[in-house]
């Protein structure tokens, strides 16, 4: 290749810092446009995939409501507010959905369970994680059943020591070369229930008296947002 | 007299020649071993990382190639490596967007891209010293050299590893790729050392150590042609 000989204008530090900076605020301008543009389109296809992940945790069967509009702040015990999902059945809170956030290998995993009226685990999904492609990732459904393994489980079945990993004297399997990532999983789920059994009453019992209000609004938040379903 | 369409044809294979075996970025250049053995574990996810690159990689070598005259040495590392962060961020934001189901599978990967010194190495040894179309044929043949040594690669360690090969390759490509999925040792209990980082690299070796023997014995052979005809 042969050396062009650059002008002279280029070799002052004004021309560095103003290629650079220009650069920057070039990409800068880009970028901000991009997310700006693809901003809404995201939030719309992670509230897509929300909905249709708070289906597979509340099953169709125990429900006649939107358990996605149906929503209620608790207050637990650390002074931080939980948002909870309702099912309800003719009225009666029959199921409820709310997030769950265990620290994983590489940042939150962030999982959605659903825990009917009993305390019995319904299902149980994970949102968002950035665990190791290949290795930890199999704690999506999609990948691997295991996560569909806490089904039909509450706290009393299996008693409480056994909700570990298997490594650690628990009844769930990990995984070849991950532990982290499903005793994460397994201490959040449990956490989960705890969290369930602590507020129960008020869980259900807040569903009953709010009934009404809660149902009222609903037509006019349905009509804009969901019209098909 | 050579036809110059022919002319340019023979420099793009000698480009893609070089990008897949003679100056391939793992087996001859050694760069971008990390993502290499982070994402390697099975054949699906290697070839996933090798697509996300290659796009970066064309992506990068274009802008790279076209900003070449007003780039000046001194500052070019840090306007490259800022040409390409904004490119990988604003693929994971369309891609999050218009590609949504796509983007759940490869978006895990499109992070590791910005780390992946390889760009940044062709965008300082090539593209930015090339004209255009030389960039553009440059970034696809190197692309697809990582591409193919990352699927390679992770055959290598997914058929002892855990028995398959491309294993949810659906979640990658689409329900209609759903026959590359193959179990090729059912009921097997895998073989841990081949998914962990240390199988990476023993399978590595292995291959970079088959490139070498097939290699000497290719130029052996050509200097024994060599002599004969002398």
């Amino acid at each position: 290749m042969t050396t062009v000989a650059q002008p002279s204008y280029r070799q002052r530090v004004g021309y560095h810092s103003a290629l650079l900076g220009g650069i920057a605020l070039m990409a800068s301008a880009v970028l901000v446009i991009t997310d700006m543009q693809t901003r809404d389109t995201i939030a719309e296809r992670q509230a897509e995939d929300f909905r249709q992940t708070l289906e597979q945790v509340i099953p169709a069967s125990v429900h006649d409501n939107q358990p996605q509009q149906d929503t209620y702040q608790l207050q637990t015990a650390d002074g931080s507010s939980l948002e909870i999902y309702r099912a309800r059945q003719e009225g009666r809170v029959s199921a409820v959905a709310f997030q769950v956030t265990g620290r994983g290998y590489a940042g939150p995993i962030e999982i959605l369970m659903g825990v009917d009226a009993e305390g019995e685990v319904l299902g149980v999904r994970v949102l968002r994680h950035k665990e190791t492609p290949g290795l930890g990732d199999k704690i999506e459904v999609a990948r691997d059943p295991w996560i569909l393994s806490f089904d039909g489980l509450s706290l009393g079945d299996p008693p409480r020591d056994d909700w570990a990993v298997k490594k650690d004297g628990g009844i769930f399997d990990q995984f070849t070369g991950a532990t982290i990532t499903p005793r994460v999983v397994v201490n959040a789920v449990r956490d989960g229930l705890e969290l369930f059994e602590q507020h129960r009453s008020t869980l259900l019992q807040r569903g009953d008296e709010s009934a009404p209000s809660a149902l009222a609004p609903p037509p006019a938040l349905l009509s804009p947002e969901e019209p098909t379903s | 007299m050579t036809h110059p369409a022919k002319l340019i044809l023979d420099d793009y294979r000698r480009l893609f020649r070089d990008g897949i075996w003679d100056n391939n970025v793992v087996m001859a250049q050694m760069l971008a071993l990390c993502p290499l053995l982070a994402v390697t574990g099975t054949a699906t996810n290697g070839l996933g990382m090798g697509l996300a690159t290659t796009f970066v990689m064309v992506a990068a070598a274009l802008l790279i190639s076209m900003l070449r005259g007003i780039i000046t040495p001194e500052v070019r590392i840090p306007v490259f490596i800022l040409l390409i962060a904004a490119l990988v961020t604003l693929v994971d934001l369309v891609m999050n967007a218009y590609l949504y189901e796509m983007h759940k599978a490869l978006g895990l990967f499109i992070p590791l891209i910005v780390t992946n010194c390889a760009i940044l190495g062709r965008a300082e040894s090539f593209a930015s010293r090339q004209p255009v179309h030389r960039a553009v044929v440059d970034g696809l043949a190197m692309g697809v050299g990582f591409t193919l040594i990352l699927v390679v690669l992770g055959a290598v360690r997914e058929i002892p590893g855990s028995g398959t090969l491309f294993a949810d390759a659906r979640l990658l490509l689409g329900d209609g790729f759903a026959w590359m999925e193959l179990t090729l040792i059912p009921e097997y209990r895998g073989f841990l050392l081949m998914i962990l980082p240390p199988g990476a690299f023993l399978a590595l070796g292995f291959i970079l150590a088959g490139k070498r023997v097939l290699d000497t014995r290719l130029a052996n052979r050509a200097a024994a042609v060599k002599m004969a005809q002398a």
